[in-house]
């Protein structure tokens, strides 16, 4: 009786996550198969495969450009979060500041706001400024976004046991940055790239405040965006499947990088 | 604490607050500013009054925005967590331990792309001549294309997709920190596993459950471009009316009063689950 039980569980379990896994790959299977479609459509019926329309995107020198531009802003933008996120986090975890919650709250704030309305501020006081749109006003944005997310996840990775080891360097002669650099900054290694991985593919997706906050010089998917107007097309689904790919190689970097490579040590906390 | 030791405790910090002040503060506070300002032929007049914040709730399209923001929100969110809780608990109760993490991983895979790239997706997959189409056309249980593209079912279809996956993490994080030790005295005590599930799995769960709620419903109400992209423009949502305003008008104010608007729907979900949502370190 319980076996059969067990087993029915089983089976349902397995009807339902080949349901959920179909549905979750389901437009991401669409986009990259119909991506090597070889007809102006990307509809049924497959007809293909062919390359002809990845070689479409890396001749368009628009697209390219604005993937280069993307990975300057990416790249720039976390480095930048991550650096306040982790001074920020090792200043509230180690020391006692006054209205430290506050300083929390204020630090963690603009996670709670959606990306289109911290973009609209920003469009507004940088018209009033009379400060010009362009990759820089991207990445200001992003850092706003990111370092919530660097501090908060570096944050909750500082715990008491390593403060032993930095007392232990200051002992010995350590000044604070030495300190800081030398014992904290590789001790905290792991949540400091998984933090800037994070931030590198958050701002390599964003939209919203790329597309407010850009003139002449746009990233990838506020270019995307433009391509959309012509409707379904093999080209987009060619560019589409590249930015989807790039954010998997960030995160499979990711994974090899950080998690492998020090899963022992974080486990062992 | 002397001057000097306390300037030395403040300068780590002071970097990210005094960016989160410059470029997150001080813009909120200019776009306050803004939205009692006034777009009056042509340029933008200080005003100073609620002239703006009046008129949204007294013009039923843009009242009617707001309440398909809301409706799509929490049809959304409602819908995923019934979608997303029996995936995570797969995962974590009869997925082997080692292939735990490479089936969690799978099923968030998708999430690594952008909006506009995973609406496009929905796009290709629900318009008229899209997979289901002519899936359904082919088997023959339709005659005629259905028109889900450009329509709240569209918007919400590509919703749920986005969060099913962000709640199978959060949920499946929740289950895992669960010891096994309550589902044990519980089964000594006497009870099966759905009473087991239903009296103490279940609530033990539910605060985790509710902050990835909570986290669906507030992206979901201040996302574009998933309601642009798959729901068109028959059926406004609220952010759709905010780059409405923006970008065909240049109207910064109405924007700016419609965004704070938005912000304040937000907090009011906040305050109204407040008491589950305890984000604290561990």
């Amino acid at each position: 009786m319980h076996g059969v039980r067990r087993h029915v569980v089983n089976t349902l379990s397995a009807f339902y996550a080949v349901l959920i896994y179909g549905f979750i790959f389901l437009p991401v299977g669409v986009l990259v198969l119909f991506s090597f479609q070889d007809s102006r459509l990307p509809i049924m019926p497959f007809k293909g495969p062919t390359l002809k329309w990845y070689e479409a995107v890396l001749s368009d020198s628009r697209l390219t450009d604005s993937m280069i531009n993307s990975f300057i802003v990416a790249m720039g933008s976390s480095v930048v979060a991550v650096l306040l996120g982790f001074l920020a986090a090792f200043g509230l975890a180690r020391y006692v500041l006054p209205a430290r919650g506050l300083q929390r709250a204020l630090l963690t704030a603009p996670l709670t706001v959606s990306y289109l309305i911290i973009g609209l501020g920003l469009l507004i006081m940088f018209n009033a400024m009379g400060v010009p749109r362009s990759l820089w006003t991207i990445g200001i944005g992003h850092v706003v976004i990111n370092t919530p997310l660097c501090f908060a996840i570096i944050y909750s990775q500082f715990g008491d046991h390593q403060v032993n080891i930095e007392r232990a360097a200051h002992d010995l002669g350590a000044s604070e940055w030495q300190t800081l650099w030398l014992v904290t900054a590789p001790m905290m290694m792991p949540s400091i790239l998984a933090s800037f991985f994070l931030a590198l593919t958050f701002s390599w997706d964003e939209f919203i405040i790329s597309f407010l906050l850009s003139r002449f010089d746009v990233t990838l998917p506020v270019e995307i965006w433009g391509l959309l107007r012509s409707g379904l097309n093999p080209k987009t689904n060619a560019a589409g499947s590249m930015v989807f790919l790039i954010s998997i190689v960030l995160l499979v970097l990711a994974e090899l990088l950080v998690f492998r490579r020090f899963n022992g040590r974080v486990n062992r906390k | 604490m002397s001057a000097q030791s306390s300037w030395k405790r403040w300068r780590l910090v002071l970097p990210a607050l005094l960016w989160t002040v410059a470029f997150f503060i001080v813009p909120l506070g200019f776009m306050v500013v803004m939205s009692l300002w006034h777009r009056i032929g042509g340029k933008i007049v200080a005003t100073w009054n609620f002239e703006n914040y009046i008129e949204f709730f007294t013009k039923p399209h843009l009242v009617k925005a707001l309440l398909n923001s809301l409706e799509i929100g929490l049809t959304v969110t409602v819908i995923s967590i019934f979608l997303a809780y029996p995936l995570a608990w797969i995962i974590a109760y009869r997925v082997p331990e080692r292939w735990q993490r490479t089936a969690l991983l799978l099923a968030i895979l998708p999430f690594w792309t952008s909006y506009v790239v995973r609406s496009y997706a929905w796009l290709l997959v629900l318009a008229k001549q899209g997979i289901v189409n002519s899936f359904l056309l082919d088997i023959g249980i339709i005659a005629e294309p259905l028109a889900i593209a450009s329509s709240r079912y569209a918007t919400i279809i590509g919703f749920v997709h986005f969060f099913v996956m962000l709640l199978t993490l959060t949920i499946y994080a929740n289950l895992r920190q669960l010891s096994p030790n309550y589902a044990r005295a519980a089964a000594d005590l006497g009870a099966g596993p759905l009473r087991t599930f239903w009296h103490i799995i279940l609530p033990l769960t539910l605060p985790g459950v509710m902050v990835g709620g909570f986290l669906t419903f507030v992206l979901c109400v201040g996302d574009y471009i998933t309601p642009k992209i798959l729901g068109g423009s028959n059926e406004l949502v609220l952010p759709q009316v905010i780059m409405l305003q923006i970008g065909r008008r240049a109207d910064f104010p109405n924007a700016a009063a419609m965004s704070i608007i938005l912000m304040l729907v937000v907090t009011a979900a906040y305050v109204l689950c407040a008491r589950w949502l305890k984000m604290e370190r561990s």
